[in-house]
């Protein structure tokens, strides 16, 4: 692809040198691995030659997890433990999760994320995800690496590009609590972009309409030079395919005049729904013809146009989010050079036809609405494990969904970064004091667009702690709020007067603690035989090695940025590191990597600037 | 780069309010390629904290300088003055009165949901946003910081009506 302007010779690794890195399309109906072989992104299938999983997980009295297609199997006989779609609940309280009436799961409202009391105990949406995370692992190291033992250098898993904060962040500790390495969360439109962008040396705007199981997302892109820059995001992430199953489902009830379901013969009739949903495609009519557990049998026959009309306003519910992407772009849709589509759901004719309309051309299907994700996934994955070839020198560069911002007085939300912000992003904003000698105080960080704090999701409520006492009123106390690259808060604060450091107590509304991770770790570790020593063990030493060689490397390539005695501190310590691999204490290994950390941060900021001088200068690296 | 340079200095190109905006976006590119943190997927924690902070700051600069706004805004800060947006409302009065029309049509266009109204009220905003821009420009270059200033502050205004027209569009729309 002649997509690219400076080349990287040298850059490319041999086969044998290759770090195997995966991406990961963690759906709500089903879940896909993919990699980056001989160049060429591809679905990896399981014994029985499918690539899609589905995201069901089924808990069983005696411990046993069943995961994808033998849980399928089960959902009808065993609902209560046999959980599909836990896509929605992610990083989500009871109140937000729709169609509770319809879900025959017994949830525990805890505080932040709902969870779910199964026959193998109280599971969090993260723990389920991990379950399925888990087994797309054991697919990808076991078609990657066969017999021989090997382990991925780290994985890009995808979540919709609406996912706030805190769906965000479940998101990433399920990876952890699956032993993945997450390299990057990967916005799902973006990833279709990307592997519809390099395989059609795409050039200008580009709208990717992505309506999966349970998420909508629409995100505008420009792709120029192979940069991939989103201009502007939207959707809805409690609206998707799942929805159009209910709607019929509902509407089958009400036809068939059933009285209220027993849960088994609810979720049967709802996979009948779905099937009837998916004939609908290529179909006039489809027959749902079932006998019901209370004995009762169901027999009705739904036409193509009757379907459509009954979710004909789940269709329009993803056009004002278009919309409103679109302006937020600043463009019209003339502008718009062709509509990627993504997501299953993206078959059902009305869907398309709508898009169509909209923007006033046939949207492309070229790639398998199924697979895009996963496979642009695995192509940025295979990237940022270091295996950049000639060809891969593309850029992304995403944005924040949804505005971040603080409570004010009043109960009003003040924004501090609006949406569809450039990422990396940070802001800063300073506040006082209310009454004098005060020492602490407390920041309430929430996200959405809505005036009202009471609208918007809260993300964390931060205490500071430490504040000088001062006359009310003169302390100025500068929070930082920092969105990384996966669309994930930090914040920091510093009182500026006296350049006092605040601590920051951190408590999620939604989202585990630190605490909880370790727990469930532990607990997921139980049954596995496995130890968790041994775990957080293997995951500092992968830190360390990954470590060495950066620095490493760094030195080899500028060490003429070392003067001989910060080259000597750095050596010893990279040396003290390495003798520390093999030992069998975490902590050292641990302390070990923040003292190189510490020794080669300037070092660090050095080589940055030489690279920024690079740029600026505008020469190409391979001239160098 | 320094964290201490200008955004002007980090793009180098001239703190000026005429920006060649095709350039200042290639820069971007250039330097987002460099210091991205999808660059340092793999590198020590230091190189990623340093990655991280670079980009943040080439992501504010290049935003900051894009939009005419809020570049003319920057020129008038490293001039150390401030635009008291908050606290300077003092405008002509025939611009003033010209707003408040506006913001009427704008409530009548709403209440009658007449789309055509609001979009010629949107074009009507952007030709005297125009022609607002082409005043700064002239009273940066003669440096005449405080006529610049007051120019700003109008157009800081004109800019919250074009996003409530926005905002009206929206609630229109949905």
């Amino acid at each position: 692809m002649a997509l690219l302007q400076i080349s990287e010779p040298g850059q490319s690794p041999a086969p044998h040198e290759q770090r195997l890195a995966v991406g990961i399309d963690l759906g709500t109906t089903n879940s896909l691995v993919a990699t980056v072989r001989n160049g060429i992104a591809v679905v990896l299938n399981d014994h029985e030659g499918q690539g899609l999983l589905p995201s069901i997980v089924r808990y069983m009295r005696d411990g046993r997890v069943a995961v994808g297609r033998e849980a399928e199997r089960e959902q009808a006989r065993d609902p209560k433990n046999t959980i599909v779609s836990v896509k929605r609940f992610m990083g989500r309280g009871l109140k937000d999760v729709t169609h509770v009436e319809n879900s025959p799961y017994d949830f525990v409202d805890s505080p932040g994320m709902v969870q779910l009391r199964t026959a193998a105990g109280v599971k969090s949406p993260v723990e389920v995800s991990a379950e399925i995370l888990k087994v797309l692992r054991a697919l990808a190291e076991e078609a990657l690496f066969g017999n021989a033992a090997g382990e991925l250098a780290g994985a890009v898993v995808t979540v919709p590009a609406y996912f706030d904060d805190a769906q965000r962040q479940a998101t990433k500790d399920a990876g952890r609590l699956a032993g993945l390495n997450v390299l990057r969360l990967l916005n799902e439109p973006t990833a279709a972009a990307i592997a519809y962008g390099l395989d059609n040396a795409a050039e200008g705007i580009y709208a990717v309409y992505d309506l999966g199981g349970g998420t909508f997302d629409i995100s505008i892109l420009k792709l120029s030079k192979g940069v991939f820059e989103v201009m502007a995001t939207n959707g809805d992430a409690a609206l998707g395919g799942d929805d159009f199953d209910q709607r019929l489902f509902c509407w089958v009830v009400e036809r068939a005049k059933l009285a209220p379901l027993s849960p088994e013969d609810t979720r049967l009739l709802l996979v009948e729904s779905r099937a009837a949903k998916e004939f609908l495609t290529a179909h006039a009519e489809a027959r749902i013809s079932v006998s019901l557990a209370s004995g009762e049998a169901v027999d009705v026959t739904v036409t193509q146009k009757e379907f459509q009309e009954i979710t004909r306003q789940l269709v329009a519910k993803t056009l004002a989010p278009t919309r409103k992407a679109l302006r937020d772009a600043g463009l019209d849709v003339t502008a718009v050079k062709g509509v990627v589509m993504g997501g299953g759901a993206t078959r059902m004719p009305h869907v398309q036809r709508a898009v169509g309309e909209l923007f006033g051309q046939t949207p492309l299907n070229n790639l398998d609405p199924d697979k895009v994700v996963a496979l642009g996934a695995a192509i940025q994955a295979n990237v940022l494990a270091g295996n950049r070839g000639s060809g891969d020198d593309w850029l992304l560069l995403d944005v924040i969904p949804l505005s971040l911002g603080i409570e004010t007085m009043g109960g009003l939300a003040e924004k501090v970064i609006p949406r569809n912000s450039t990422l990396p992003v940070a802001r800063a904003q300073e506040f006082t004091t209310f009454k004098d000698g005060q020492t602490a105080m407390s920041i309430h960080v929430v996200q959405g667009e809505r005036e009202l704090v009471a609208d918007c999701r809260s993300l964390a409520k931060f205490e500071l702690h430490g504040i000088p006492p001062m006359a009310a009123g003169a302390a100025r106390i500068r929070v930082t709020f920092q969105v990384d690259a996966d669309g994930l808060l930090a914040v920091s604060a510093r009182e500026s007067t006296t350049g006092v450091q605040a601590a920051i107590a951190v408590k999620p509304s939604y989202g585990l603690t630190d605490e909880q991770i370790t727990q469930m770790l532990r607990e997921s570790l139980d049954h596995a035989r496995d130890d968790v020593q041994l775990r957080v063990l293997k995951e500092q030493q992968v830190e360390g090695e990954r470590m060495l060689e950066a620095v490493e490397n760094a030195l080899r390539d500028d060490a003429d940025l070392v003067s001989a005695e910060e080259g000597g501190a750095l050596r010893s310590e990279l040396d003290a590191l390495r003798r520390t691999l093999t030992c069998n204490d975490h902590r050292t290994i641990k302390s070990a990597i923040e003292r190189v950390n510490r020794a080669s941060e300037a070092f660090a900021g050095r080589r940055m600037d030489r690279a920024v001088k690079r740029a600026l200068a505008g020469r190409k690296v391979e001239s160098l | 780069m320094n964290l201490d340079e200008n955004h002007f200095q980090i793009f180098g190109v001239p703190a000026r309010f005429e920006m060649d905006l095709e350039a200042l976006e290639t820069r971007y590119r250039e330097l987002q390629r460099e210091v991205h943190p999808d660059r340092f997927a793999r590198a020590s924690q230091a190189e990623q904290r340093v990655s991280m902070q670079l980009a943040t700051r080439v992501n504010e600069a290049y935003h900051t300088l894009k939009s005419p706004l809020t570049r003319a805004g920057y020129l008038l800060q490293l001039q150390g003055v401030d635009p008291e947006f908050e606290t300077n409302t003092a405008m002509p009065a025939e611009f003033l009165s010209d707003q408040m029309e506006r913001r009427e049509t704008l409530g009548e266009a709403v209440a009658a949901s007449d789309w055509e109204r609001l979009i010629a009220l949107s074009s009507e905003l952007r030709i005297e946003q125009d022609a607002l821009f082409g005043r700064i420009e002239r009273q940066l270059e003669a440096q005449d910081w405080k006529e610049a200033t007051a120019t700003l502050r109008q157009l800081k205004f004109l800019e919250k009506l074009s996003e409530d027209i926005g905002e009206a569009e929206e609630r229109m729309d949905s």
